[in-house]
């Protein structure tokens, strides 16, 4: 058994070009996530192909800096994802591990991060607990969080008139959470919450549950669950004639990959809440067709190119603290504003929250859409000071102390 | 034929009667497996290796009731992961120390064993199972609903604390040498077990169970012993798991972790002494190796039941015994 | 209108009409696990995958071929069938035979058949799967021409061996058609005859789901009356007995083996097509449908037909009104019951005690 390339020896590439002798510092950029399982078309290896992109647009080769890419699965396990970390810090010299969906992961990472304090930047994983009551001076937060959704969606969707709701919510803590929080959204906005109805994770039959949402005669039905059970849920709901009849869908953590496996047909009229489309600007329509290119053809979702953007931004943090100690370097991240081509300008607050304008979608009707990529149209723009959690909300231990 | 028991075909290293010198090679196995303990954290990554160590105490809990019993468990996962949680709980909640932390995550096992083994010995074969797998999947949706589990994210940051007040275990390197003395420990445990004339007893009920009961033999109260002891090792290594990994969750009362010491036991030889060690070296390799291979891994898991089912049902070290002509 | 237990009863004839629904697709599942149980005495685990190729074949169909929902009907169970024939040929039958020989051929085949073709850069998932019919081939070869094989008569092989098989057969199939297609799903929309649906007073019933009741209940009944009442039911049943005296009367025992269990696949494969357009289309759909269909058929007594397809109904509406009071427990219930049967009805509740 070699000791040194337990995991990276597949994917280690070495990104270095042969001619720069001047490198002076070498990072190890370690990319975790679902690589087969329920949340592998949201990053997967997509995330890893948005990790090298941005490495090479970054010239890091030419500004002295070498980089290594490794990734692996971590079959949203909470102990598989943390193993691989502790390997990864103890044994592989990797510096800072991006993506990592699945909440209950992103969080035992957190914690590895914290005790072997190398630097962690979650893009695919959501919970808004990891700049929270968990929050670690390791941790930067990119793309969305929880919070974010819940308040865009629910808040946005009252204001417009959807101000009664019910919610089907997955039976666990990730599910109670997006249910709390969006409940929060929509009383503050005016609205009232009539119920919720909790179904077991993975539950292919929703139609009982989307029966009790019926009879609730609730304008908005808030979705708070994810993955399959979302598109099922949503599937189904147009199969039992719901949006039909007036009722309307809010996805509160749905993603354009899961539009996609609906197809228009079915989830035309959904409404949601990311941080990013491909089709927004010049810049991201540039970037995502240059991903496609290299990834089957299929445009990023946010958690990629919430990859390539925090890959940039730690960049160009090391960049300029000429070192890759996690300390200095987290803090020059914190220090030095996001100007970012695809999430427009933001910040990285002391709580490790980076900071961007988010966006209300609605999925085009199939007449609408122009090409099979063509799925969102804008509803509103979550300002950034609107889109997260304010600071002093989160119980987050840091922001008490600078 | 419906209710055909998982009576296991005798396995090939349980050979009727012994070898001579096989005590004498069990010992020299033993000294040889001391000897990797030892050296082992200086030549592969300690925290593989305390995976390896957990999971192969497990499957030998396994094996023990599976390959000695011909009890065939679906719901081992209740044992492994129950003691996880209150392992962790304890630990992270009460600030038990590690030593206290993992008894306590063992009595509550050898506690849900008894329940258990009251219930499911009562049916043979694939029955047995069934009921296993029912209970274990009522201890799952107990796991989701209840308060101290914390759902899915489980329960994070345990603290690893001092044994007996002494030994930091913060440190990798001393928390392995107490996770391989709690794995030889449960080795010895098994290998004395089912070298004493209970372990006869048992094996004389796997093989022909009506003749047990007309030697005068109370089969149940046998079947149900070892259905506990058998819990509770699987307990201690789950236990044991979330001190060295700071983590209990769902995944490990899940009923695809019922399904990880079957593997190992299956891969390494089913009935022989240390063939789930070997299984569990190897699957846990495995996994470790094959992380980056995405579902592949699946792949691979796969190939590897079909391969063993069809061509080498009697494992690695079944093969072993049978080349060296001697039970292992 | 009136209320039973704080539930207008309007709303609980829906969620029973919605568990019935639920319960043609376990009935429809646990029928063919119990069919290949009854007769082959094989607890097939990779019914579930089966269940997915039933669905995936449909949406190939369609996609690929231009193949609508009518003919998918008819032709995913027939293919599935004919793949599940396959698997019984190399897998189940040689590891029932313990006919090590051939399986190695056929394993070193594939293996270097595999390192070929990746050589060549064949796109992974068809690489894989032509280098497995590679092996095949070759081990068929070794039939034919390799020494003669004979099997050691009617020896029993344990039940967990033969579960071991198959669930390992459900991992490979399953990681191939995740790598091929992801995870997320594909669409497959209701087939235009059965869209809308009828407004019942008290519920909005799709056209779609009725038709599933239907469909269901027509071919459990026609399964049952073929292995109950017919002669070839008779011949299959005598043959699981005793192949042996079967096989002495002219009946070719083999190929009824095989081809039951190509039927029973074939009957995964069709609930499959009939969840398609309801269920999304994904690699993982039958992976936790399994241990449910399992314990239906645990429930209803082990390879009793009859018993599987009244416990697949009932446990539909067992789970069906779960839902309206506990919903958390609806993923649990089966099990409970499980427990509480078994205890009591040692062989399930159909089956014969022996």
């Amino acid at each position: 058994m070699n000791r040194s390339g337990l995991l990276s020896a597949v994917a280690a590439v070495a990104l270095l070009a042969g001619g720069s002798a001047q490198a002076q510092v070498a990072v190890k950029i370690g990319v975790l996530n679902d690589m087969a399982g329920l949340y592998a078309d949201i990053s997967g290896p997509g995330s890893v192909v948005a990790a090298r992109m941005a490495v090479e647009d970054f010239k890091a080769a030419e500004k002295g800096i070498k980089v290594d890419i490794v990734s692996a699965d971590h079959q949203n396990k909470p102990d598989v994802g943390s193993n691989i970390a502790r390997q990864w810090y103890d044994q592989d010299g990797v510096d800072v591990i991006l993506d990592v969906t699945t909440s209950s992961v992103a969080l035992a990472v957190n914690e590895v991060t914290r005790e072997k304090k190398k630097v962690f930047i979650p893009s695919g994983g959501g919970t808004s607990d990891l700049t929270g009551e968990k929050c670690s001076p390791y941790t930067v937060h990119w793309t969305y969080d929880t919070w974010a959704l819940a308040n865009g969606t629910g808040t946005a969707l009252t204001r417009q008139g959807g101000n009664s709701w019910f919610f089907l919510t997955a039976d666990y803590a990730f599910g109670s959470a997006l249910e709390r929080d969006t409940s929060a959204a929509v009383t503050k906005a005016g609205g009232k919450v009539l119920g919720s109805v909790r179904h077991p994770l993975s539950g292919s039959d929703f139609s009982s549950f989307l029966l009790q949402a019926q009879s609730s005669k609730a304008k908005v039905i808030g979705l708070a669950n994810a993955g399959a059970d979302t598109t099922n849920a949503i599937k189904q709901a147009a199969e039992f004639g719901i949006t039909q009849a007036g009722q309307s869908l809010a996805g509160l953590l749905v993603f354009s990959s899961d539009v996609k496996a609906l197809g228009l047909q079915v989830a035309q009229g959904l409404v949601l809440t990311e941080a990013f489309y491909w089709d927004q600007t010049d810049a991201t329509r540039e970037f995502s067709k240059r991903f496609a290119a290299k990834f089957d053809g299929k445009m990023p979702t946010s958690s990629q190119a919430g990859v390539y953007s925090s890959v940039l931004h730690y960049l160009k943090a090391v960049e300029a603290t000429k070192a890759k100690d996690s300390e200095k370097v987290v803090a020059k991240m914190k220090e030095i504003p996001i100007d970012d081509a695809l999430f427009g300008k933001g910040s990285v607050r002391a709580d490790g929250r980076a900071i961007h304008p988010m966006y209300l979608f609605q999925v085009k009707t199939p007449a609408e859409s122009k090409g099979p990529w063509d799925i969102y149209k804008t509803l509103a723009t979550i300002p950034t000071e609107e889109a997260f959690r304010p600071l002093n909300e989160g119980n987050c231990p840091l922001v008490g102390k600078s | 034929m419906a209710n055909a028991s998982i009576a296991i075909e005798p396995p090939l290293g349980a050979v009727k009667r012994e070898p001579r010198g096989t005590a004498a090679f069990h010992r020299l196995i033993f000294v040889g497996l001391a000897v990797l303990l030892l050296v082992g954290p200086f030549l592969l990554y300690p925290v593989f290796l305390m995976k390896v160590l957990c999971f192969a105490l497990f499957a030998l809990a396994f094996n023990l009731l599976l390959g000695y019993g011909g009890l065939m468990s679906f719901g081992h996962a209740a044992f492994f992961g129950m003691a996880s949680y209150i392992s962790a709980y304890s630990a992270k909640v009460w600030g038990f120390p590690p030593e206290l932390a993992i008894l306590s995550g063992t009595v509550v096992a050898a506690l849900l064993g008894t329940l258990f083994g009251a219930l499911a010995i009562r049916r043979q074969g694939i029955y047995f199972a069934m009921i296993t797998l029912a209970l274990s999947q009522m201890v799952y949706f107990f796991s989701l609903q209840a308060k101290f589990t914390g759902g899915e994210d489980g329960i994070q940051a345990v603290p690893r604390g001092r044994m007996f007040g002494v030994l930091n275990l913060a440190n990798d390197l001393t928390l392995y040498f107490v996770v391989a003395a709690i794995f030889m420990f449960g080795l010895l445990a098994i290998y004395r077990i089912i070298h004493s004339p209970f372990g006869q007893v048992m094996k004389a009920i796997r093989d022909n169970e009506p003749r047990a009961i007309s030697l005068g033999y109370r089969v149940n109260q046998y079947k149900l012993t070892l259905f506990v002891l058998s819990a509770t090792l699987a307990g201690l290594a789950g236990a044991t798991k979330a001190i060295v990994f700071q983590l209990a969750s769902l995944t490990d009362v899940h009923w695809s972790m019922s399904g990880e010491p079957v593997l190992m036991t299956l891969v390494g030889g089913l009935g022989t002494v240390f063939g789930p060690i070997v299984g569990a070296a190897v699957i846990v390799a495995m996994q470790n190796y094959l992380a980056t291979l995405g579902a592949w891994v699946l792949v691979v898991q796969g190939v590897i039941f079909v391969v063993c089912v069809l061509m080498f049902r009697e494992g690695l070290v079944g093969l072993a015994a049978r080349l060296l002509k001697r039970p292992l | 209108m009136f209320t039973i237990f704080g539930i207008p009863s309007a709303a609980l004839f829906g969620q029973l009409l919605l568990g019935l629904i639920n319960g043609s697709f376990y009935a429809m599942l646990s029928l063919g696990l119990a069919v290949i149980f009854g007769l082959l005495n094989i607890i097939n685990f990779a019914h579930g995958a089966q269940y997915m190729m039933g669905a995936f074949v449909a949406w190939m169909l369609l996609n690929y071929a231009g193949i609508g929902y009518w003919w998918a009907l008819l032709l995913a169970p027939i293919l599935v069938g004919l793949f599940g024939i396959l698997l019984d040929r190399n897998f189940i039958k040689p590891m029932n035979d313990n006919n090590t020989k051939r399986s190695f051929v056929m394993v070193i085949t594939s293996v270097l058949a595999m390192v070929v073709i990746t050589y060549l850069g064949v796109n992974p998932s068809l690489g894989f799967a032509i280098s497995v019919g590679i092996g095949v081939v070759a081990a068929t070869l070794w039939d034919r021409f390799g020494p003669t094989f004979v099997a050691l008569g009617d020896q029993h092989v344990d039940h967990l061996y033969g579960l071991l098989l198959t669930f390992g057969m459900a991992l490979i199939i399953q990681g191939v058609f995740r790598n091929q297609y992801g995870v997320s799903g594909l669409p497959y929309g209701i087939p235009p005859q059965l869209s809308g649906g009828q407004n019942l007073g008290f519920m909005f019933l799709p056209n779609y789901r009725g038709w599933v009741v239907a469909a269901s209940m027509f071919v459990c009944l026609v399964t049952w009356f073929v292995i109950e009442k017919t002669k070839l039911g008779a011949y299959l049943r005598a043959a699981t007995e005793n192949p042996t005296l079967v096989q002495a009367f002219g009946v070719n025992v083999p190929l009824l083996i095989t081809l039951t269990y190509g039927f029973g696949v074939g009957l995964a494969a069709l609930a499959g097509v009939l969840a398609a357009p309801i269920y999304s289309v994904n690699p993982n759909m039958g992976a936790d449908l399994i241990i449910v269909v399992f314990a239906v058929v645990v429930i209803g007594g082990m390879g009793s037909i009859l018993g599987s397809v009244i416990t697949g109904f009932a446990l539909g509406l067992v789970e069906g009104l779960t839902k309206v009071f506990y919903p958390e427990a609806s993923a649990t219930v089966i099990f409970v019951v499980m427990v509480l049967v078994l205890l009591v009805k040692p062989a399930g509740l159909f089956g014969r005690a022996q």
